[in-house]
């Protein structure tokens, strides 16, 4: 009854015309940059967020989430018309969705693409909307120790699966960790790793190491490979981006597994939607009675990996709105809009900030059917912008970062920070260490000492302490197992091609 | 020959890198308060983790070195020079900025990538910079009152 009454309260929010505004115009700048290759939804978020702060909280984040899981219905459409996936969660539908495209029937994969998103997208939402409160309610009980614990337990998920080496994930948390560091310590005001300069007593700002790691090392990437692609045109007309009855009938427990393997695959911090895209292709082809036909442009081998990076998107939430704990970059990055807003995620924000979680809840439900909207009848126009040359994007999207990272405190030095974040983010790309354990050592680093701290103190200095409370000992258990799985020959195999496949 | 072949390995030199940093950052934790009247002190967490760093980055150089120094694949050097090179004129950007002002460092920026990177031709590089740039003015600074820095030229 209470998540009757607060979905009530959300859509009494979302459905304010300024709220519908700002939903249909993330939705859409979401499905541009997922069409976009070379600019992601994190990047974009990172980037316009400075400009969101004078908003209204509950539109803000209505916005930037509506960019959030827009992107994903936006990068199935490169991925289907050029064989180039627009986001790393659209890979896995490049296998079948260019396929059918290749065979004429690229109108039917866009169709099956969105129906598929709506459809999981949904489900993802619904599930978020019953599981999140239970999760908040469990985590009204968690003190310092759980929540260092819980920390640990979902770093270690992050460095698990975001690379295929657990030592390079490690160290790219720890960088993180130390960049959290920089400044002044909030129990002793100490200033710590400065170098001297005023500029640093306040700490890194996220945004602009955000910016800097996606945006600038995404641009300095892509024009490294200068990849270009054949572009198939869309059919015109409404009619042919409708898939064939048989087309539906072959995708219809695609549909439920890419519901409920994204959702599952999201809740964990780290997987991502890569992964959960990579698993239920793998799942809708161990169980498929027609396995040879999947590469060839099978449509239930598009409709499974579309829904699961879609519903993915309600997973992903969970952690991220009732534990502060985000599983990745993107929810990263709503993260801290949401703490630069002075709401705090965690399990107290659906009691203290209920304009904010219904209201973000239920514009998802109203940006599903945006997107639906967007994607089917206006793909034509969308795939236009795979047209715009990179000579021209590339400069607007240099010039959005500049003003992004100077815009959070009107300083060049920001800007100059911004240059050497773009690149070592470049140069984490080329040596192959994962880019989120370092914005997700640098965002909870700082959460994670607090909590560690504070768990001493409460213990007078007793480190056992941890151990001894039998919710953080599972977590922390739970982190140990994750980081020595590894070790076993064919779990490491499994992992590093769920991993290779998906990014 | 084997040795060279090590000292040009990747991750050979990200662990050497990162080692230096942890050995930095644990000597700097040092120098802070290990431990206070009430509790772990400032440096208590970064003596933790740049211990932790140290250990991980001589691992990493361990398990290359173990895994056996091959020649890896021929590395892409014409297009980390254009990376490279765009990299750079985005500093020079940044540094001559507060100079300069946004307008005229952006645009030779974009002059720049789309004549030097894309190899367009000058006068399409021209146009393009100047229309980007006014573009941006229009939009930021002109419509959303963001202050950007300003030039000798007031913009």
């Amino acid at each position: 009854m209470d998540i009757l009454y607060g979905l009530g309260h959300g859509f009494g929010v979302a459905l304010q015309p300024q709220n519908i505004v700002w939903c249909f115009l993330g939705c859409f700048l979401g499905t541009v940059v997922g069409i976009l290759p070379g600019l992601g939804p994190a990047a974009t978020i990172a980037i316009l967020m400075p400009l969101t702060l004078n908003m209204d909280p509950a539109g803000g984040i209505i916005m930037l989430a509506g960019i959030y899981y827009g992107a994903k219905y936006g990068g199935s459409t490169t991925s289907i018309l050029l064989n180039m996936p627009g986001e790393s969660s659209s890979v896995v539908s490049c296998i079948d969705g260019y396929q059918m495209a290749l065979k004429g029937r690229a109108g039917a994969a866009l169709g099956i693409a969105a129906i598929s998103s709506f459809i999981a997208g949904t489900v993802g939402i619904v599930l978020l909307t019953l599981v999140a409160p239970a999760v908040a309610r469990f985590a009204l009980s968690f003190s310092s120790p759980e929540y260092f614990a819980l920390m640990v337990f979902g770093l270690s998920l992050v460095v698990l699966l975001s690379g295929a080496s657990l030592l390079k994930g490690l160290l790219a948390l720890l960088v993180g960790l130390w960049l959290s560091t920089v400044g002044i310590d909030l129990f002793t005001a100490q200033s710590r790793f400065t170098f001297g300069r005023p500029e640093l007593l306040g700490g890194l700002d996220f945004v602009v190491i955000a910016i800097g790691v996606f945006a600038i090392a995404e641009i300095m990437t892509t024009i490294q490979n200068r990849a270009e692609g054949r572009l198939i045109p869309v059919p015109k007309g409404f009619r042919n981006l409708l898939p064939s009855w048989e087309e539906l009938k072959a995708s219809r427990f695609a549909f439920v597994n890419g519901s409920i393997t994204g959702f599952v695959i999201g809740v964990l911090p780290g997987a991502g939607s890569a992964i959960a895209s990579f698993i239920a292709y793998g799942i809708e082809k161990a169980v498929s009675k027609r396995k040879e036909m999947f590469g060839h442009g099978a449509p239930e081998g598009l409709a499974a990996p579309e829904g699961a990076n879609n519903a993915d998107t309600g997973g992903a939430l969970v952690p991220l709105l009732t534990l502060g704990i985000p599983g990745g970059g993107t929810t990263a990055i709503l993260l801290s809009a949401l703490i630069l807003w002075g709401v705090r995620p965690g399990p107290l924000m659906i009691t203290e900030s209920p304009d904010i979680f219904w209201g973000l809840v239920a514009s998802m439900y109203v940006g599903n059917v945006v997107l639906l909207l967007l994607n089917l009848p206006l793909v034509p126009a969308f795939a236009q912008l795979l047209r715009v040359p990179k000579w021209v994007l590339f400069p607007v999207i240099f010039g959005l970062a500049i003003i992004g990272a100077y815009s959070v405190s009107g300083r060049i030095f920001d800007v100059e920070l911004l240059a050497a974040f773009g690149l070592l983010g470049f140069l984490m790309a080329k040596l192959g260490f994962p880019s989120a354990p370092l914005i997700l050592g640098f965002v909870l680093g700082d959460a994670m000492e607090r909590a560690l701290r504070q768990s001493l103190m409460m213990s007078q200095g007793d480190i056992t302490s941890l151990f001894q409370r039998p919710i953080s000992l599972t977590l922390l258990i739970g982190a140990a197992i994750i980081l020595i799985l590894p070790m076993v020959g064919f779990i490491n195999r499994f992992r590093v091609r769920a991993i290779s496949e998906g990014a | 020959m084997r040795f060279q072949t090590l000292l040009r390995d990747g991750d050979v030199i990200a662990g050497a890198a990162l080692a230096g940093l942890g050995g930095f950052v644990f000597v700097t934790g040092s120098g802070y308060a290990y431990w206070s009247p009430s509790g772990p002190g400032p440096g208590f967490f970064p003596v933790w983790y740049g211990g932790l760093m140290i250990a991980l980055s001589l691992g990493l150089i361990v398990s290359r070195i173990l895994r056996g120094i091959t020649p890896g694949e021929a590395i892409d050097w014409p297009g980390i020079g254009r990376a490279m090179f765009t990299w750079a004129a985005f500093v020079v950007a940044t540094l001559s900025m507060p100079h300069v002002g946004f307008v005229i460092a952006f645009t030779l920026f974009c002059l720049v990538l789309i004549k030097g990177v894309f190899q367009r031709p000058f006068l399409q590089a021209i146009l393009a910079s100047v229309a980007i740039t006014a573009a941006f003015h229009v939009i930021f600074v002109i419509l959303l009152q963001v202050d950007l820095p300003a030039g000798p030229l007031g913009v």
